[in-house]
């Protein structure tokens, strides 16, 4: 078994109303950048978990955003970077 | 009748909903710790307000896996009566026993006031003491209440008749400025597809008596109460 850090994207779905990134994007507005065209808000989770290859690692943690980490209804989630952390193995 | 009142951590309105039921219905009552794996023979479940797991990841989504949920779920497939009241609405939603999503208010703000609703369907479980397009006053109080859903599920409900309540003026007109979150549809409060599950965003247990400011969610006591005790 070997460690992997994974970093899971999570946003509000496109075409739903996040008022959190309107209220940003109409802020970015007010300071002078007027080429935000949109702004969507969500969270970034950071997992570290043992498994035995990185294959492994990503089926469980799509598992993992399909039953609690994301609502399938509002939110997209993106799995970012499956790395191996240097030098520590799980027996 | 016996009623059973879920109590997660961090909940807060179980106890208005178990003085509802007591002192007000003159029902028996008891809390339902959300570690246990037994109803204790309940008729009626409610999953009350509050904050479960503080509202860590997404309201509703933690508690959703706690233990009395697979009981509670297993309830609701019997043809169990189960009311979900602000929290416990996300929490059944979360849990699909209710379809759609609440998320964040449109208007960004946490909003505590007295609200008008219609009733929109006096054929259920919930709703056969109120008239037709009644309109009641209830309070909400959250930030996660914008009802939400994709298209075929929003049209499906409206057809079925499963959006019981919905957020209207003086005028009991369902208008933007009526609707505190931006719920589609001015959705407040729906059923399942087989009608024994209710959500709903306001709180019905908060206007029991006149000291409360209304008496308009005793309907909803009354309704469950007459069709399940009969």
């Amino acid at each position: 078994m070997s460690l992997f850090r994974i970093a899971i994207h999570i946003v509000p779905r496109r075409g739903l109303l996040d008022p959190q990134g309107k209220a940003v994007s109409d802020a970015l507005h007010a300071l002078g950048f007027s080429g935000v065209r949109d702004a969507r808000i969500g969270r970034f989770i950071v997992l570290e978990m043992e498994a035995s290859d990185a294959m492994d690692a990503d089926g469980a943690v799509r598992q993992m955003c399909e039953r609690l980490l994301a609502n399938p209804v509002t939110e997209d989630f993106e799995i970012e970077g499956v790395h191996a952390i240097e030098g520590a193995h799980v027996s | 009748m016996k009623f059973g009142i879920v109590t997660f951590p961090g909940s807060n309105c179980d106890y208005d909903a178990y003085h509802a039921v007591i002192d007000q219905l003159g029902e028996r009552a008891v809390y339902l710790w959300h570690k246990a794996r037994d109803l204790e023979g309940v008729d009626v479940v409610i999953l009350p307000g509050g904050f479960s797991y503080g509202d860590y990841l997404r309201a509703g989504a933690i508690a959703r896996f706690s233990p009395i949920m697979h009981e509670v779920a297993s309830h609701a497939r019997r043809g169990g009566p189960v009311i979900g009241i602000c929290n416990g609405f996300q929490i059944l939603c979360e849990a699909h026993l209710l379809p759609g999503a609440l998320m964040r208010n449109s208007g960004l703000k946490f909003v505590s006031k007295p609200v008008r609703l219609r009733v929109e369907n006096t054929d259920t479980l919930f709703t056969h003491r109120y008239e037709p397009g009644q309109v009641l006053r209830m309070p909400i109080a959250h930030g996660e209440g914008r009802f939400v859903s994709d298209r075929a599920t929003l049209d499906r409900m409206e057809q079925e008749g499963r959006v019981v309540f919905r957020y209207v003026d003086a005028h009991g007109e369902p208008t933007t400025e009526a609707n505190p979150n931006g719920s589609l549809h001015a959705i407040a409060g729906i059923v399942s597809a087989e009608g024994n599950v209710l959500g709903m965003m306001p709180h019905p247990e908060r206007a029991v008596e006149p000291l409360l400011g209304s008496v308009d969610g005793l309907g909803i006591f009354h309704s469950v109460l007459e069709r399940v005790a009969a």
